[in-house]
């Protein structure tokens, strides 16, 4: 039964039987001693990756190696939006082919990740952010991608509950994507992951990467906790990890490791229905389908590795939450978390071969990770089986800050934590 | 012998035992649940009255809405949670067993329609064989458009437990930091005994206890300290460190998290055992405590048996009966079962026994039991059934009766009204691992005890393992010596207070097999050991993908009843050991926060500080209409009386302006003074343009890079004196510009003399623009010095007096193009100055001029703004080419010359003005050739800023368009779908008022 086909039929049938005709979602793999592919990292983008690759790219013999569980990582421990708001010709493809995937996604995987278009909004403050948003929205537009300019009368009637009376900072309007929202993000990385396994990939949990192997310039496998798997080509998917891996190839990459937190509260009757983003400070929520509010802030602001963050961002991020909606004041958070980013020069990721032959390398996500997961997964493939990015990622170069070509959302510059 | 009451002095009580607990029987409060009125005493929880009052039926549970109960007298409660209060008070998912009664207290059950008691959602447990755990992953996939429109919808109508409030909560938050040489976190035994032991010392000791009364389960269990009731110890206790002055006691504050640097998160519960907070006194307060030494002895939680309809009304933690009994003096049942697999079933037999309860019989999992235990069980005339459990139990809303699967494999039924069950004790060990710490299994308790501690963490009493009363106390006295000794002071002896070692044996008993109904491992999220028997077979055996796939653990109380069970009947089905299923760690909080708490009094108008400019009074008692700019609140215009909108008012600024003279507040750009003696070299790195030739009494526009070689800032470089430079600032970059010049100086070159100081908010700066600037000025400035052309040029700078004697600087710069000035005077005489700057500027027909009309200004004199400097413009992009200085080094020198930044396809500035002279251009607007289609391929760049022009008589704008500068007189498309516009406009000039520039030099 481990093919099982997922329908209401198939559970009709089981909850006959007591549901005891379900088979594991994937195997439990053991290591073979070599692959054609092996992907470093089963974490959302990992799994992606290997999912479209053997889909499209086949036949090849794949392994996603995981040291811990697969969906550890980011994938598990994000705020769970998706859009395609993006402003820079380099990114609104790449985000946009994502949102398309995600539109299809249950079908493509026959697994139900609950992928939700509520809207996503992102409010302003002032004359300066509105034409900011007008021009992103335009830009979004000229790309085929939804967006649509509200005033302040069209927020206060979709998002009544805001503080539109007495804010710091007063709404004044805000720019809309209704294809964006929300998904169920575990999910994401089950789904992925039956549906590579049902292709033939072996995910292999419990299995961390202690080195590459080389043959001149070229990568033929790595060195495991559970001994050597040989490789024609290895991709790198493992986000937070980024440059302590690239460094087992001798590679320094243009990313430092930051932590970003997230919280849930208590389980409470939903009242906000899409996800809104706060213009005057680092603040985002949506409501899940369980009742919690899922919301986030602003980076810790330091270097870490550490899954955990700090209370002088859990205190900003309820100051941005707080004067927003005060009415949730007496809502209680029931979890604060840290996941670590791998944030890039410029904001936005590396879909790239590296010096290395044979290495490839998906990294730089910054926050953005969870919503690029199928466009992710699906350009990694492209690169990994083509030796060519695919088109709408040929501007995820790991040379771009060396030519200076840096996709830079926020105009930061380079510093990674601003971004 | 105390025996439940039947009127006499507690009202309609029935529950209320004659005697005993730590209530105050002499007062009596008044609460309603469900709408009906109920009396309690000062000291109760909402839980211990109910009970008093014989409501057993509390709640319904998520996914099934099954009745659920009063599962325990703590913070892990999963099931009793109400909304508490009404209105704007309104709190969703209060714990019961934690909230204090008070006179007029009002809760509700919740997540039932139309009652508690008939719940129409009920109807979710017949369709229990589909709702098993993640059935949603599998089905709801078509039609794709119904997810969103009909699957969802319903999904998240039965959503969520209790409602917010619609409100915005009107009570205050409080904040406060403190340091502690020894933080004791649990006011039990344990954390008492450490207290006093790093007490007795001079050091700084907190003790904080998320209880209103300290004790814990000292006090829960009603046993003896040195002879006398375990409650007359801790008030003897609770004295001492009450006067102690190096002592702060914290009561009702719950330690939640722990985090780096030895601090630690807790809230203090101020307000919320009162109907309303006292005037000017917080619910609740957030403590960030910093300590050197840290002993935690938070306790434990006791475990509950998965067996059938576990989660019925009146079936309880053991524990929580002897606490109901002992601590509140209430009798939650007549007639009970005790269940367990432990030693401490006797001692709940005993206490039934001594509050006049029936215990039908002990039932213990063990075939082989102590002779003590089997001597209590008798005395208290309660069957002894070893080897037995409980298989399920009977009843709708409340227990009355239990199945029982004997030793000898026989099927008995029992009648019963209570149903006591322990399956042993799991250590509050949640702060040992926030900082990623991972506990190890302890195969002899049974339980999971702590890791590698976070630095400068002890453990003391039941969380290090300790579960008796005796070893609470003496692991608690030198876990305090310990920590004070490591704080750096020299402990004190302390005696160690004595108390018989109850026997703490256990045999492990995680789930009742082929359980008579549904047997809950989450109650709170109704999970139950078949769900994790699905999950076993699907794959998802690691702990964590357990949890998310059930959602196990998941719920308000994170699982503190559930997630050891649940890995105990994993590990077993795998036929695993515990510890190679896996381990679970917390994260913060350990019990959930208010998010006011969190956010203090950083909330709506408070949510950041408004910073307030020199002339902000004077502009207020003008009609001035403000706008926020940041922090600031900046002028925006100065409507008079008969002006119909902002762009009459505008133009009429600008006007003026032009044809006389304006007054316009420009404190909020940012001023930094430099000195020291290589503040010239210094400067001279960090511009993009030179410096080293700038004179004393002298200022230039200049402009800094960041490293990437891209446009920071501009602003203007003043020099007054040999080593003394004044540079302003954007008003947005300020901060930015000062933390860059400081890392300059301290990183880059420390071997630099150079001095920065941010003096922004020290001068008052006005501009003072017009033609008729001068002789207003003159008017203002002391008689002594020349402000005539001829001694006071463009660009001259000079340390003045004005209104006679008071400091000032004088600058002849221009933003808008006219003849201009910016003076400055210590912040405290700007109101002073903008009011003579006001009234001497009548006879010249002055006006005050705000932001927007400094935006059309400078935008006719093509200068860039923020729009433009939006980080990531180069110079050139911008048409400040020309000022890159090409003969030095400077930060942003190497890399602006990658090829990215030098390729002449960039975007670049340029002005704009509507073919349609009458047409409105608007910001945000994309750049189409005349004919090309609106498509992706065809962007060329965007408009970035637009006015209208009084000089002009139309709008204009400036834009970035891809090679701009060579396209002056092409007619483009402004492309604004998003606002519906869709304009042609001509590329023009981006200067649209006096181009040649001779109005400045006047």
């Amino acid at each position: 039964m481990s093919r099982a086909h997922y329908s209401i039929f198939s559970v009709l049938r089981e909850s006959l039987r007591g549901h005891t005709g379900w088979g594991p979602a994937w195997r439990e793999a053991e290591p073979k001693p070599d692959y054609d592919v092996v992907i470093v990292g089963g974490g959302g983008h990992g799994l992606a990756t290997a999912f479209y690759l053997a889909k499209h790219h086949g036949p090849l013999r794949i392994a996603v190696l995981e040291k811990g569980w697969i969906g550890g990582g980011n994938v598990g421990r994000n705020t769970t939006i998706v859009r395609s708001n993006y402003l820079l010709p380099g990114n609104i493809p790449f985000y946009e082919l994502s949102m398309q995937l995600w539109e299809g996604l249950e079908h493509e995987l026959n697994y139900n990740a609950m992928v939700s278009q509520r809207g996503v909004l992102n409010l302003y403050h002032s004359d300066g952010q509105r034409d900011a948003f007008a021009r992103r929205g335009n830009a979004m537009r000229l790309h085929g991608v939804d967006a649509e300019l509200l005033d302040q009368a069209a927020v206060r009637k979709m998002v009544p509950f805001l503080n539109f009376e007495n804010g710091r900072f007063p709404i004044h309007g805000g720019l809309l994507q209704r294809r964006g929202g929300t998904v169920r993000h575990d999910a994401v990385a089950w789904g992925y992951a039956r549906a590579a396994d049902r292709l033939g990939v072996d995910i292999i949990q419990n299995c961390e990467v202690k080195g590459f192997k080389r043959e001149g310039d070229r990568i033929v496998g790595v060195e495991t906790t559970r001994g050597y798997i040989g490789a024609k080509k290895v991709g790198m998917a493992v986000a937070g990890s980024s440059s302590r891996v690239a460094a087992m190839a001798g590679l320094r990459l243009p990313i430092e490791s930051h932590v970003l937190q997230a919280f849930v509260s208590e389980s409470i009757k939903p009242f906000i229905d899409g996800v809104v983003t706060f213009g005057a400070g680092h603040f985002y929520i949506s409501q899940s389908d369980k009742g919690g509010l899922v919301f986030g802030g602003d980076l810790d602001g330091y270097n870490s590795y550490a899954q955990r963050g700090n209370l002088p961002v859990v205190e900003d991020v309820l100051e941005g939450g707080m004067a927003l909606m005060p009415r949730i004041g007496r809502v209680r958070m029931l979890r604060h978390w840290g996941g670590i980013m791998d944030m890039s020069m410029d904001g936005s990721p590396i879909i790239d071969h590296t010096p290395v032959s044979g290495l490839y390398i998906n990294a730089g996500w910054c926050y953005g990770g969870f919503k690029a997961t199928p466009a992710s997964g699906f350009c990694f493939a492209h690169l990994i089986a083509h030796d060519q990015p695919h088109a709408v990622a040929k501007a995820y170069r790991l040379d771009r800050f060396a030519t200076g070509h840096a996709i830079d959302e926020k105009g930061m510059g380079p510093h990674p934590n601003l971004h | 012998m105390a025996t439940p009451g039947q009127g006499s002095g507690t009202g309609s009580q029935p529950n209320r035992l004659e005697t005993g607990g730590l209530v105050d029987r002499s007062r009596i409060v008044r609460f309603t649940f469900d709408g009906k009125t109920y009396t309690g005493h000062p000291g109760d929880t909402l839980a211990s009255a109910l009970i008093a009052n014989g409501v057993s039926l509390t709640g319904r549970s998520f996914k099934y809405h099954r009745p659920r109960g009063i599962l325990s007298a703590g913070s892990e409660e999963p099931n009793a949670l109400v909304e508490l209060r009404e209105g704007a008070r309104r709190e969703p998912n209060t714990r019961a067993t934690v909230a204090e009664v008070f006179d007029g207290l009002v809760a509700r059950s919740q997540n039932r329609w139309p009652s508690l008691d008939f719940d129409v959602m009920a109807v979710n447990s017949l369709l229990s064989p589909i709702f098993v755990a993640g059935f949603y992953y599998k089905t709801f996939m078509w039609p794709s458009a119904l997810w969103e429109k009909l699957y969802e919808p319903a999904i998240r109508r039965a959503a969520g437990l209790g409602r917010a409030s619609d409100e915005a909560d009107p009570d205050t938050y409080d904040k406060a930091t403190a340091f502690a040489d020894v933080l004791v976190i649990g006011g039990g035994t344990a954390g008492l005994a450490a207290a006093l032991a790093a007490a007795r010392t001079n050091a700084r000791v907190i003790l904080v206890d998320e209880n209103a009364t300290l004790g814990g389960r000292g006090v829960d269990d009603g046993a003896d300290i040195n002879g006398n009731p375990a409650h007359e110890w801790v008030r003897t206790v609770e004295a001492e460190l009450s006067s102690a002055p190096n002592v702060r006691i914290l009561r009702r504050t719950t330690a939640f998290g722990t985090y780096d640097g030895g601090t630690y998160g807790a809230v203090e519960r101020v307000s919320d055992h009162l109907a309303v907070a006292a005037q000017g006194v917080p619910r609740q307060r957030l403590w960030r405590i910093v300590a050197k030494e840290t002993v935690l002895a938070s306790g434990a939680t006791e475990r509950p048996v998965v067996f059938g309809g576990n989660d019925r009304p009146g079936v309880m933690l053991a524990g929580a009966v002897r606490t109901y009994i002992n601590r509140f003096g209430v009798l939650p049942g007549r007639r009970a079962v005790v269940f367990t697999n432990n030693d401490y079933g006797a001692s709940t037999v005993a206490a039934l026994k001594r509050a006049g309860a029936e215990v039908v019989a002990l039932v213990d999992s063990r075939a082989q039991i102590s002779d003590e235990v089997k001597r209590i069980a008798s005395e208290a005339g309660a069957r002894l059934l070893l080897g037995a459990v409980v298989t399920g139990t009977l009843g709708k809303k409340r227990v009355t009766g239990v199945t029982i699967h004997t030793r000898t494999g026989e099927e008995e039924r029992l009648d019963c009204d209570l149903v006591a069950m322990s399956g042993g004790w799991n250590p509050n060990i949640q702060l040992t691992t926030h900082l990623g710490s991972k506990p190890t299994w302890n195969d002899k308790l049974l339980c999971f005890l702590p890791g590698t501690l976070p630095h400068g963490m002890s453990l003391a009493g039941a969380v290090a393992g300790d579960f008796t009363l005796g070893k609470t106390l003496v692991g608690g006295t030198s876990a305090g010596s310990a920590a004070v000794t490591a704080a750096g002071y020299a402990a004190v002896s302390v005696p160690v207070p004595k108390a018989a070692d109850e026997s703490d044996a256990v045999a492990p008993l995680w789930r009742v097999k082929s359980p008579n109904g549904k047997a809950f491992v989450d109650q709170q999220n109704d999970v139950t050991e078949s769900d994790i028997e699905l999950a076993e077979r699907e794959g998802f055996r690691a702990v964590e993908h357990l949890k998310r796939y059930t959602t196990l653990g998941m719920a308000t109380d994170q699982g503190r009843t559930a997630n050891v069970n649940a890995l105990a009947i994993m590990a077993e089905i795998t036929g695993r050991t515990i510890p190679q299923t896996g381990i679970t760690v917390a994260r913060p909080p350990y019990t959930p926060v208010s998010l006011g708490t969190l956010a203090g009094h950083h909330r709506e108008k408070h949510f950041k500080p408004t910073r307030l400019p020199p002339s902000y009074r004077w502009a207020k008692e003008n009609g001035c209409v403000f706008v926020e700019t940041g922090l600031w609140l900046r002028p925006s215009y100065f409507p008079r009386p008969g002006e119909k909108d902002w762009l009459e008012t505008v133009k009429r600024e600008v006007t003026t302006v032009r044809n006389a003279v304006g007054i316009c507040d420009v404190s909020t750009l940012g001023k930094v003074d430099l000195q020291g003696a290589d503040t010239a070299a210094f400067l001279d790195r960090i511009y993009m343009n030179g410096l080293k030739t700038l004179p004393i009494g002298k200022c230039r526009y200049g402009g800094m890079l960041r490293e990437d070689g891209i446009l920071m800032d501009d602003g203007t470089v003043a020099r007054l004196g040999e080593n003394h430079y004044f540079i302003t600032t954007t008003t947005a970059n300020a901060v930015k510009v000062v933390q860059h010049m400081e890392y300059c100086a301290q990183w880059l070159w420390p071997e630099l003399d150079v001095q920065i100081v941010s003096a922004t908010e020290q001068w008052a700066q006005y501009a003072v623009a017009g033609p008729k600037s001068r002789e207003l000025l003159q008017k203002i400035v002391d008689p002594a010095f020349d402000i005539t052309d001829a001694g006071f040029p463009y660009l001259g700078v000079g340390e003045i007096t004005v209104c006679g004697g008071i400091k000032a600087r004088l600058f002849r710069l221009s933003f808008s193009g006219e003849r201009a000035y910016e003076i400055g005077v210590p912040a405290r005489y700007g109101d002073a100055l903008m009011r003579r700057l006001a009234e001497a500027g009548k006879e010249f027909g002055a006006c005050a001029y705000g932001t927007e009309a400094l935006g059309v200004m400078r935008i006719e004199k093509g200068h860039i703004s923020g729009p433009e400097l939006n980080g990531t413009t180069t110079p050139r992009d911008v048409g400040l080419g020309g000022m890159v200085s090409t003969k030095k080094d400077f930060i942003g020198h190497v890399l602006g010359k990658r090829p990215g930044l030098v390729d002449p396809e960039r975007p670049a500035l340029i002005g704009f003005r509507p073919l349609d002279r009458s047409q409105r251009l608007r910001s945000g607007a994309h750049f189409l050739k005349r004919d090309a289609q609106a498509t992706a391929e065809n962007d060329e760049g965007y408009m970035t800023s637009v006015a209208y022009s009084p000089s002009n008589g139309h709008w204009v704008g400036l834009g970035l368009l891809k090679r701009g500068p060579e396209r002056i007189g092409e007619i483009v498309r402004a492309y604004d779908p998003v606002r519906g516009g869709d304009t042609l406009v001509e590329v023009v000039s981006p200067v649209f008022v006096d181009p040649e520039g001779v109005r400045v030099r006047g």
